[in-house]
């Protein structure tokens, strides 16, 4: 099988990933939600005419929010605007001097010639040259410090027991395999690859922080621990076939590294096809679905793709390199 | 043969019956089955979403242990009484239990769907009418406590300069033959502790250890005489007995009624009360007197909370996200499907008739259980569609490897049912321990959302895997595997 022939290619280019992802995970961090960090977002949107940004800035620190102010705009006529964790008598002035304060004729007139598109309401603005513009918000949310305390704590706990049950679930299958490999190699293997799968994705995700604003929330947590559960389940298919075809041949004739071969051939098809299905279904989510769960579902792409390349081009041949390592012994 | 085409018409069967129970229980007024709409999270519904943290530090110890799920329930009660008092329709109020950083920590959740105003929320939910009873302290004298009282007020008023509502004044004696209490000075402050923190009423009085929590009513009367407003209000049974004690030890002393940390009415006992009954005179506005008396029926809080996270979401948000994810599943479903039919052929074709139960089978279990559907739990959905075909293309994979071991084409089918199934639980295995632990470690009702759906519909899977498409590839009865049956039953580039 040219998989195991040429493992070394794809060892390099894992190494490569997963360089270049502690690269950018000690270079820039990575960048949390507020449900980590705790703080405060609200989600605005304006009827025909957008304010400036400046605008929304100036509005926000004048609300009484002396915590750093960071604007964003969204989709066509919003804003969603960060702070720091606000109180909800603050929030309340936000949001309300948000939706009903005077924006300065300059900036409005400009945008309603710029953009053309003038609502009944606007124009009645424009004859009275009244520069209120109606404002109404989407969402806001805060998090005090408590609750992303909360969320780290049981994220790390999550991970490390899913990682747990995990090893004890490879363990348990593989009991009874010693020959050619023992099994605790089989469990060595498949851990390899699950690092691999979840520090990939967190490494782009820490790119994508850096160049994109996108963020490390519970959902990234909730699509890493899936990615375990796949990566995991994808690596089992075909040593799962490996332990088969050792079975079914008794007296070891035919080299491990034959066997392993032939494992992943045999399971080749059904291993790309099942992610395919399930990428499939993510893509379509990832075009038409939530704004919620967009990044959701671009973390889960990103992370079955790299599972399904790791079962096949990762996991099995470390057992043949393994193997090779033992036999020079 | 027979047999199986029998149960494949039975399944088909019952999957109509429960599609037109999906379908009918969306509809109103279809009689009982109208009782299962889908449930949606407020992240799709709109509303909002508030978290409290519960101070239980100064809870009271009976019998050496705290009773902290019991301090927690009441609150649960009371905040509950109050939100059904303000009109939300289904809200959700539950109390969480968590360890932060080696503590615990209670939690109060409140979920009111369709209210987007979280300032009302908020006020509504955090207006605290903490009524205690307290007596003047030992060694004092009641003329000089009221005196006090009332200079202490007098200041507060000046510093706070409430214009309005807030008056002196000297209530006249109330008339009620049930109540002696009434000999009072009054006043009513309009904002509640505003600024000033120099009052030191501890210095006056002392705790009885009578709140409002012991009250069983409050309503409001009018003073026969003066057309006051009064706050009449009701002791259950502890507090009965309470309130008799109190009073019938204390006769001549004052009994202040203080309403959020502010003495409202201080009345001289005149004689112990057994019936359990009193009336606040607070030179109250009947407006101000209907909002105190419904406060005090719902209860204060028995424990302080304060809030720590909010989340309020706009309908609009909620309905377009519901419509995207909606569009993104019938599109994840549309493409698999032609990727089955493309791919698999004839066996594709019974894949996609499995996966169309899968999907019924699911949105029934969803509205049965009942799940709260949240975006990331339709996510969770429309990712499971993708995995529910796994068990298929698993049983296709070894159904061509029996073929080509040279079985008949149903030995094939069946032997390749028999070897999937291991690698089916296997592999599902790791998705349930995944889903199970997420489940249990969700911060927010976004991932229990997601971990439920996913658990259900990995659970769904296998059981369509294996009886569905099993079932539905048997009755197909085909005997000769070659020709168009050998093209049909092939797969991917082969003809």
């Amino acid at each position: 099988m040219f998989v195991v022939k040429y493992r070394k290619i794809s060892y390099a280019l894992s190494i490569l990933l997963v360089l270049f992802s502690i690269f950018t995970i000690s270079k820039w961090g990575l960048n949390y939600g507020i449900d980590f960090k705790g703080g405060s977002i609200i989600e605005v949107e304006y009827q025909g005419v957008r304010p400036s940004h400046d605008d929304i800035t100036s509005i926000v620190k004048n609300s009484g929010v002396d915590s750093e102010i960071v604007v964003r705009p969204t989709g066509e006529k919003g804003y969603i605007i960060r702070t720091a964790d606000l109180a909800s008598s603050t929030m309340s002035v936000v949001t309300s001097n948000l939706t009903t304060s005077n924006f300065s004729t300059s900036t409005l007139g400009a945008t309603s010639t710029a953009t053309g598109n003038v609502t009944s309401a606007e124009k009645n603005n424009a004859v009275n040259k009244s520069t209120t513009t109606i404002g109404t918000i989407k969402r806001m949310d805060t998090v005090g410090p408590i609750l992303g305390e909360e969320l780290q704590s049981k994220s790390i706990t999550s991970i490390i027991l899913v990682i747990l049950a995990i090893v004890l679930f490879i363990t348990f299958a593989f009991r009874h395999v010693s020959k050619p490999v023992s099994s605790w190699k089989y469990g060595l293997a498949a851990i390899i690859a699950l690092a691999h799968d979840v520090l990939v994705p967190t490494g782009i995700y820490a790119f994508l922080g850096r160049n994109g604003g996108y963020e490390i929330d519970a959902l990234f947590v909730t699509a890493i621990l899936v990615i375990l559960g796949f990566s995991i389940h994808d690596t089992i298919v075909v040593f799962d076939r490996t332990r088969e075809n050792l079975k079914l041949d008794d007296h070891h004739k035919e080299a491990f590294d034959k066997t392993v071969g032939k494992s992943i051939s045999q399971t080749f098809a059904r291993s790309i096809n099942t992610s395919l299905t399930t990428i499939l279904a993510l893509v379509a989510l990832f075009i038409f679905g939530a704004e919620a769960t967009k990044n959701f579902s671009l973390v889960l792409i990103i992370g079955i793709v790299l599972g399904t390349y790791s079962s096949i081009f990762l996991g099995s041949p470390l057992l043949v390199t393994f193997w090779k390592a033992q036999k020079n012994k | 043969m027979k047999k199986v085409r029998i149960s494949a018409i039975l399944l088909l069967i019952f999957g109509f019956a429960v599609l037109s129970f999906d379908y009918y229980s969306q509809v109103p007024g279809q009689g009982f089955i109208s009782n299962f709409p889908f449930k949606l999270g407020l992240d799709l519904s709109g509303g909002s979403h508030l978290v409290y943290q519960a101070d239980l530090t100064n809870t009271k110890t009976v019998d050496g242990t705290k009773d902290l799920d019991g301090a927690m329930e009441s609150l649960r009660g009371v905040i509950e009484s109050r939100i059904n008092a303000f009109g939300v329709s289904e809200p959700i109020i539950q109390t969480e239990k968590s360890t932060i950083g080696g503590e615990e920590v209670r939690k109060l959740v409140v979920e009111l769907p369709g209210v987007t105003d979280l300032q009302k929320a908020i006020d509504t939910i955090g207006k605290t009418p903490v009524l205690e009873f307290k007596i003047q302290k030992e060694g004092t004298s009641s003329d000089a406590v009221l005196e006090a009282t009332r200079m202490e007020q007098a200041k507060l008023e000046a510093a706070a300069f409430v214009g309005e509502g807030a008056v002196t004044s000297n209530a006249s004696d109330a008339t009620s033959s049930l109540v002696s209490l009434l000999t009072s000075t009054s006043t009513a402050t309009k904002s509640t502790s505003t600024a000033v923190a120099s009052i030191d009423y501890s210095k006056l009085y002392a705790d009885t250890g009578l709140t409002g929590q012991y009250l069983k009513s409050a309503s409001v009367q009018f003073d026969s005489n003066t057309r006051q407003p009064l706050v009449s209000i009701t002791f259950d049974n502890v507090g009965k007995e309470k309130f008799a004690n109190i009073t019938g030890a204390n006769v001549g002393k004052v009994l202040a009624i203080f309403l959020d940390g502010q003495p409202i009415s201080t009345p001289v006992i005149r004689d112990q009360i057994k019936d359990g009954s009193a009336v606040i005179s607070g030179n109250f506005t009947p407006v101000e007197a209907r909002s105190l008396a419904r406060d005090l029926r719902y209860g204060a809080l028995p424990v302080p909370i304060n809030l720590i996270g909010t989340q309020s979401i706009g309908a609009s948000l909620g309905e377009n996200a519901l419509n995207a994810s909606v569009n993104a599943g019938i599109w994840g479903f549309l493409i698999i499907s032609l990727f089955l039919l493309v791919w698999y052929r004839l066996p594709g074709l019974v894949a996609i008739v499995s996966l169309i139960m899968y999907t019924i089978f699911n949105l029934a279990i969803f509205k049965l259980i009942p799940v709260v559907l949240t975006s990331a739990g339709l996510a969770a959905f429309i990712l499971s569609i993708g995995m529910a075909v796994d068990g298929n293309i698993l049983i296709f994979e070894r159904m061509r490897e029996e073929l080509a071991k040279g079985h008949t084409l149903e030995d094939a089918i069946r032997e390749g049912f028999a070897r999937a199934w291991l690698s089916i639980r296997d592999s599902n295995l790791s998705s349930i321990i995944t889903a199970l632990i997420l489940y249990f470690f969700a911060t927010s009702a976004l991932i229990k959302g997601f971990a439920l759906v996913f658990l259900i519909g990995v659970l769904v899977s296998m059981f369509t895997a294996i009886t569905v498409s099993r079932t539905f590839l048997l009755a197909l009865g085909v005997k000769r595997h070659k020709g168009i049956v050998k093209f049909l039953f092939s797969n991917g580039l082969k003809r």
